[in-house]
Parts: structure tokens; C-alpha cells; sequence
């Protein structure tokens, strides 16, 4: 259930992104080329319990946190209205890359977004460009940003959150991509 | 992980924040620093509604951090029974004072006119709520939730009519469907002036060993969701033990003149969960999700218009607004507990009250001018609804006495021997035999949960246990329960926690406890509840016991009375009080 230790270096890194990934696409490769996302398959199953969000920050950040997590619970009208989740979608064109003004967010040519930290001025352009919410500025002005590592899906008991596999970005077969 | 206390002083409208480590080093958290609070914060004698009576509520240090360490325990001086005052709740108020940053919040005085409290991480606000007093519990909650910060990560907590007016059993409404149930803390908060208090917090808890942590989380959280401990809240809920104590023999119905309901079926929680049941929630941190909330749909006109209320369900509320009052329909039962949740009342104490008025009345020892012609007779839901309203409202004297509790009501009608309190606290829906009767009695707050005898009658009705095993029994769960209670934990999540992986999950949070540490500091706590319940008044030598639990058949048979006292003589010699 642990992430493992190649995903927790890439944390330590700043290196956001996926790290069973090559960084460049493989021209050549044999197989199409896939990246993995998280997908909210059944809010409506979702009970609260925000295990989730304590997954994130524990595996992202070594910290106990609802702050620090990338995937947020919210409620609707107090716990008797519905929960709303709010994830990354891992846009294939992403208008947090798209709005950052300095570079830190970078979308690498697999399509998944990478944030380099020394870049980043915390200006929040990023999070006022994501309808969503998903992006967002934690305490110390840097954005949280989900980096589909799959941690929420294990604490998960209602199934909820799954993981979904999509073509990566300049493969043949990128343009048949599902979007949710 | 800083261990504070946040003080607020509702008389001179001031709050401050105090390290205190020692106390929290000395007493783990939850329950163990409440009581010290408490010792500190409430002289002998103080009235429980003046300005001298504190509330606390405090958590610990798995709060937060471990899989169902959801609970918040308020511990004060109780109106009901005039001592030991201690109510758990769950929903995200745990959670909420963990990154607001307090492990225990200390209310003293009394507010000049209404107000709520609004805490926002080291911010404390004492604001005005004057144009929200006398407004229903839910509907407060609403208009807090658009006034307040911290969506999705703080607690509201909050009265209702009942808890204004002083009834002695007025409950504090947790985030919708969670109370501080027992005991009148609500009751307190009335007498403050302090309809609500809003929680929210920014902090985060940094780990000494996040490695360790994931490590023992992991585990803690494996053994929560896959394996059989916590099976009977998955599916569903408390409320399955409608069935099995019917069964059995131990389902207090009509004001336990029987112990099991011919009508049962009708209310059992398969019925709840196959008809009614609509979602289940869960207490931030638990993935059980237990919380069972039915629909209730009613029509108001003959033109398919619909009133449709969501109304959270459980074991103890179908026993004491259910087959306690005879009633035989799972709806007119939710429509009972709706008015309790809106009223801002304990669902168990209000339950209790209405069956001891219902013989009362049927036994002529009240009348009709007294009910005010409130048809109090079992299975009327409408009588019933109109009745808890009346106790709130208190329009005569007979439904100020009902106000004030069952014992109460009974010294000043008469009717003490089917008056069902142990300890001045109405009962808890178990007739399973003399373990749950003496559990109840010697308990710290007289409620089941103290020590579970109902649970170990049960275990005696498969395999025979004599009256010394079961005080045995008593006495271990009372003192391991001081520990878990600590924690603070969901009791339902007791077989998680073992010693061993309490010990673990402490460890990774940076405490160091062993084994003899942790029953110490069981020991420790219970003995320190008691000496405040002795300085407060309670003799368990002169405890009332009504008559009616030896009158009516239970799960492991009649019970002697014989059998009791031989229990409490034991208990006491153990505990080393004779």
C-alpha cells in the first residue's frame, strides 16, 4: 500500500510527474505509449471519511495535513448535502501550465505537468486557471498539484477514486483518449 | 506536536492559550486530561449551570493521525445527575481542533446574552448570536456555515430550543447526525449563553518518522477496513441488534415490562436498511462510514407534495423512541428522533422520560390535566412528538419535572421502581442480564459504553460466568477504556486497537508507552473520575437500583437481586472501597 521508494524519490526531487514514465516518449517503442491518471469514477459512493486526502499529504509530504492535499473532499451544504471531489483531470492541454507565468509548471512532451519548485513565484495565476479548483496554493505559496500517483485510490473504501490509463501525449493513438 | 490548551472566559469575554505539556505528558489526552481539567476548573459543589461550571472538550494524540481516533470527549459537571458529566462525539471535531491547533478548549463563565464562539486556528472570536437563539439545532448549523471559514475542514457544533431552556438532558448537536448525547451538555451550553462554536484550523502535524508512520497507518488502516473486527458497521449499522436482542431476550420494550418487542421485526435495522436507508456517512478519518441516514417521506397534501427530512439512525434510538415506547413503525420512529435533532435533546434520555410518563399515566400516577392532554400511551407517535415538545417548552409542572430527568420526575410523582436510571442517568437499551445493570450502575458516567456489560452478559449467556469473572470483566474494560478513551478512538474500533498497536501507533507519533504504562494510566484515570463523582455527591452504596430490572425476564434469565449486590460487594472490594 506504500508508495514505493522510486515514487518517493521523485517526491524528494521535485521531479513531479510519473515516474514509471520515461521523460521522452519513445519514438520507436513497440507498444503505445500510456500514462496513468486518476479518475473520480463514483462520487456519488463517497462517504466522507477523507482518507483520501490524508493518503496525499502523508505520501506527498510526510506531513498529516488536509492543506496539503492535492485531492480535496468538499461538502455541499454541510455533510447532509453531497461531497464534491475535486482532482486533477490531467488535462491534455492544462491551463495551469498554460498560465504560469514563470515556467514552473511544465508540460513535458508525454502530456503530464511537472512542477519545478525553483521556478515558481507563487503567484496562484496557476490555481485561478483551473476551473476544477484542483490546483491550489498551500501554505508556504507553492501550488499542490495532484501528480496521479494512485496513493488516494488505496484509502479509498468506497471505490470512489480509481486509476485509468491513457494514451500519452504524442503517441499515435493520443487523439482517442477518454476525457471524464 | 504542540500540546495546548485554548482557555476562553465567556464572562469577561477573553481567551488565551496555555502549553501545557506536563498534564499531557502525565495524562495521554481525551478523557485523562478532561477529568484533570475538570478537577481543576470545577470546585466542590459548583452549581453545573453557573458561570463556575467549565465545559472541556480535549482529544489526543491519535487524533487525526490513525484510522477512527475520530473522537472529541466533553467532560463537565453534569445537570442530570449532578456529577461526573462525559460525552464522546465524533464527526470532524477532532479533526477540526487538531489543526486548529488545540488539544483541549476550556469554556469558562457565562455570556451577558446569547453568543457563539468561532476559533480559527489561534483566532478566537466570541461573537453575537442573539438572532439565532431559540432556532433549531440543523437550521443553526446552515446559517453558521455561510457566516464561518473553513469549508470542508472545520466542525460546527451547536444547541437547539432544548439546551436554551435548561432541559437537564439537552444534547450538543456535532456537525449533523454526531451529538454529545449524554449527561446535559447541552444543558451547560444553554446556561453559558453559548448557542455554537465553530472550528476551524490550518496547521498540519509533522511526523518524526514518516517512514514508521505510513508503516503502522497502513496496518492500523488494513485491519479496519479487511478484516471481520469492525464487519457490524459496514453494513447494517448498531441497529442490527435490534434482532439479535430481540432474540434474545434483552430489548428493553415498554419501559422494559418486557425484554423482547412482538413487533420487532418492524423496526429492526434490516428493515431500516432495506427500506429507508438512503447513505451512509463516516466521521473524518474513519473509512466505516456507520453513520446511517434513512429518508423520511411524508406527504403534507393529498397532491403528491412531499416533505422529505434525512434523519441519522442508530441501535439506541430505535431501542428508547422505538420498542421502549411500543411503537412498531420504523417511520414514526424517525419522526421521534427528528424532533430530538432539531430539539437538540439525548434521544436515550427523552426515550426513557416518555415510557416512565406513559405507565406513570397509565398507573394513575399522573393524569390527563397534568400531560395536558398529550395522549401519552404506547405507539401513539403523534402524542409523543407533542410531548417532547412540551418538555422543552415547559408549560406546566408536570413537563418541567419530565424536564428534569426520569429520577427527578419519579422522586416527585412517585413510580421510582420502573423510573429507568442507573446513577440518575436513563438507561441504554440492554436487559441482557446483571453485568449490563451493575456496568451501567458503577460505570464513570453510568452508560453502557463505561464498561460494556451488556456485552458481557451476552458472552455469559453462551458460556456460564460467575458473578466474580464478570466483575472481572467490569473492571478491565473500565479501566482500558480510560485508556482508549484517551486516545481519543471510536469505541466501535476497540478491536483495532490492541495494547500492541496502541503502543505501535503512539510510538510513531513520538510517545514511548509500555504495557504497564498504559494500564497505570487506566488505573490512574478511573480512580481520578471517582473521587470527583464522590466529592460530587455519588454512593454507589446507595445507588438506586429500580425494581423493574428484577422484574422482568432478561437475556440470561430473571436477575436476583441477590446476584447484584453480590457483584457490587465484589466490585468494591476490588476496587478496595469496602
Amino acid at each position: 500500500m506504500a508508495v514505493d521508494e522510486k515514487m518517493e524519490a521523485d517526491i524528494k526531487t521535485g521531479a513531479i510527474g510519473l515516474p514509471e514514465e520515461g521523460v521522452e516518449p519513445a519514438a520507436s517503442s513497440r507498444k503505445p505509449k500510456k500514462r496513468r491518471r486518476l479518475k473520480v469514477a463514483h462520487p456519488e459512493r463517497c462517504i466522507g471519511c477523507l482518507g483520501c486526502m490524508f493518503a496525499c499529504s502523508r505520501t506527498r509530504t510526510g506531513t498529516v495535513s488536509l492543506q496539503n492535499s492535492a485531492i480535496k473532499i468538499q461538502t455541499q451544504g454541510g455533510i447532509e448535502g453531497d461531497f464534491r471531489v475535486v482532482a486533477c483531470r490531467a488535462c491534455r492541454d492544462p491551463p495551469c501550465a498554460r498560465a504560469c507565468t514563470t515556467g514552473a509548471l511544465e508540460k513535458r512532451p508525454d502530456g503530464c505537468v511537472v512542477f519545478h519548485k525553483d521556478l515558481c513565484t507563487g503567484c496562484g495565476e496557476c490555481e485561478k486557471a483551473c476551473l476544477v479548483g484542483a490546483i491550489s496554493l498551500g501554505k508556504e505559496k507553492k501550488p499542490i498539484k495532484c501528480i496521479h500517483c494512485g496513493a488516494c485510490v488505496n484509502f479509498c473504501p468506497h471505490d470512489v477514486l480509481t486509476m485509468e490509463e491513457i494514451p500519452a501525449e504524442g503517441d499515435e493513438n493520443a487523439a482517442k483518449g477518454s476525457v471524464h | 506536536m504542540l500540546r495546548k490548551v485554548l482557555y476562553i472566559d465567556l464572562s469577561k469575554g477573553e481567551s488565551w492559550i496555555a502549553e501545557r505539556q506536563d498534564l499531557f505528558e502525565d495524562w495521554m489526552g481525551g478523557t485523562g486530561v478532561g477529568i484533570k481539567l475538570l478537577q481543576e476548573e470545577c470546585p466542590a459543589g459548583t452549581d453545573p449551570l453557573s458561570p463556575q461550571s467549565p465545559i472541556i472538550l480535549s482529544i489526543g494524540p491519535l487524533n487525526g493521525l490513525f484510522p477512527v481516533a475520530t473522537k472529541t470527549v466533553a467532560t463537565f459537571k453534569s445537570p442530570l445527575t449532578g456529577e461526573l458529566g462525559e460525552s464522546y462525539a465524533g464527526g470532524r471535531l477532532s479533526l477540526a481542533l487538531r489543526f486548529a491547533g488545540h488539544e483541549a478548549v476550556v469554556i469558562r463563565g457565562q455570556a451577558e446574552r446569547p453568543v457563539y464562539i468561532s476559533i480559527n486556528d489561534n483566532d478566537v472570536k466570541i461573537k453575537d448570536a442573539t438572532s439565532i437563539w431559540g432556532i433549531d439545532a440543523p437550521t443553526t448549523g446552515v446559517i453558521l456555515r455561510d457566516r464561518e471559514p473553513g469549508v470542508g475542514r472545520r466542525s460546527i457544533i451547536r444547541i437547539g430550543p432544548a439546551g436554551e431552556n435548561l432541559v437537564r438532558y439537552a444534547g450538543v448537536v456535532v456537525d449533523t447526525y454526531r451529538h454529545f448525547g449524554r449527561l446535559g451538555l447541552g444543558t451547560v451550553f444553554g446556561s453559558k449563553k453559548l448557542k455554537a462554536l465553530v472550528i476551524s484550523g490550518t496547521e498540519h502535524v509533522d511526523l518524526p518518522d514518516p517512514r514508521k508512520y505510513r508503516e503502522v497507518y497502513n496496518r492500523l488502516y488494513a485491519t479496519t477496513v479487511k478484516t471481520d473486527v469492525m464487519e457490524k458497521y459496514h453494513d447494517i449499522g448498531t441497529s442490527v441488534n435490534i434482532s439479535v436482542l430481540n432474540w434474545l431476550k434483552g430489548l428493553p420494550t415498554k419501559n422494559f415490562q418486557l425484554s423482547s418487542f412482538s413487533e420487532g421485526e418492524k423496526i429492526s435495522g434490516e428493515m431500516f436498511a432495506d427500506n429507508l436507508l438512503i447513505r451512509r456517512l463516516s466521521c473524518a478519518g474513519c473509512p466505516i462510514g456507520c453513520v446511517h441516514i434513512a429518508a423520511l417521506k411524508s406527504a403534507f397534501s393529498t397532491h403528491h407534495e412531499f416533505e422529505v427530512r434525512k434523519v441519522s439512525y442508530d441501535y439506541e434510538p430505535i431501542y428508547s423512541l422505538g420498542s421502549n415506547l411500543g411503537i412498531d413503525s420504523a417511520e414514526g420512529i424517525l419522526q421521534l428522533i427528528d424532533v430530538c435533532e432539531r430539539m437538540g435533546l439525548d434521544v436515550m434520555s427523552a426515550g426513557v422520560v416518555l415510557s416512565w410518563a406513559t405507565e406513570a399515566l397509565e398507573k394513575g400516577l399522573i393524569t390527563s390535566a397534568d400531560t395536558l392532554n398529550v395522549p401519552l400511551k404506547w405507539d401513539d407517535v403523534e402524542g409523543y412528538a407533542k410531548a417532547l415538545e412540551n418538555i422543552v417548552k415547559a408549560p406546566n409542572e408536570f413537563y418541567s419535572a419530565l424536564a428534569r430527568g426520569v429520577d427527578y420526575a419519579a422522586a416527585r410523582y412517585g413510580g421510582s421502581e420502573f423510573a429507568m436510571a442507573l446513577g440518575k442517568n436513563e438507561v441504554s437499551g440492554y436487559h441482557t442480564g446483571p453485568a449490563s445493570i451493575v456496568g451501567q450502575l458503577v460505570g464513570v458516567r453510568h452508560s453502557h459504553l463505561d464498561n460494556a456489560g451488556y456485552s458481557i452478559d451476552q458472552k455469559a449467556a453462551k458460556k456460564p460466568m460467575d458473578p466474580e469473572t464478570m466483575v472481572d470483566e467490569i473492571i478491565k474494560e473500565d479501566n482500558s477504556r480510560g485508556v482508549f478513551n484517551s486516545l481519543v478512538g471510536c469505541l466501535f474500533a476497540r478491536g483495532v486497537y490492541t495494547e500492541d498497536n496502541i503502543i505501535d501507533a503512539l510510538g510513531a507519533v513520538g510517545i514511548t508507552k509500555s504495557k504497564d504504562d498504559l494500564r497505570d494510566l487506566g488505573r490512574r484515570i478511573f480512580e481520578e473520575k471517582y473521587k470527583f463523582k464522590v466529592q460530587e455527591g455519588f454512593d454507589l452504596a446507595h445507588a438506586h437500583i429500580p425494581r423493574r430490572f428484577y422484574e422482568t425476564v432478561s437475556t440470561l434469565g430473571k436477575v436476583a437481586p441477590e446476584t447484584v449486590e453480590e457483584m457490587l460487594r465484589i466490585y468494591r472490594r476490588k476496587r478496595g472501597w469496602s
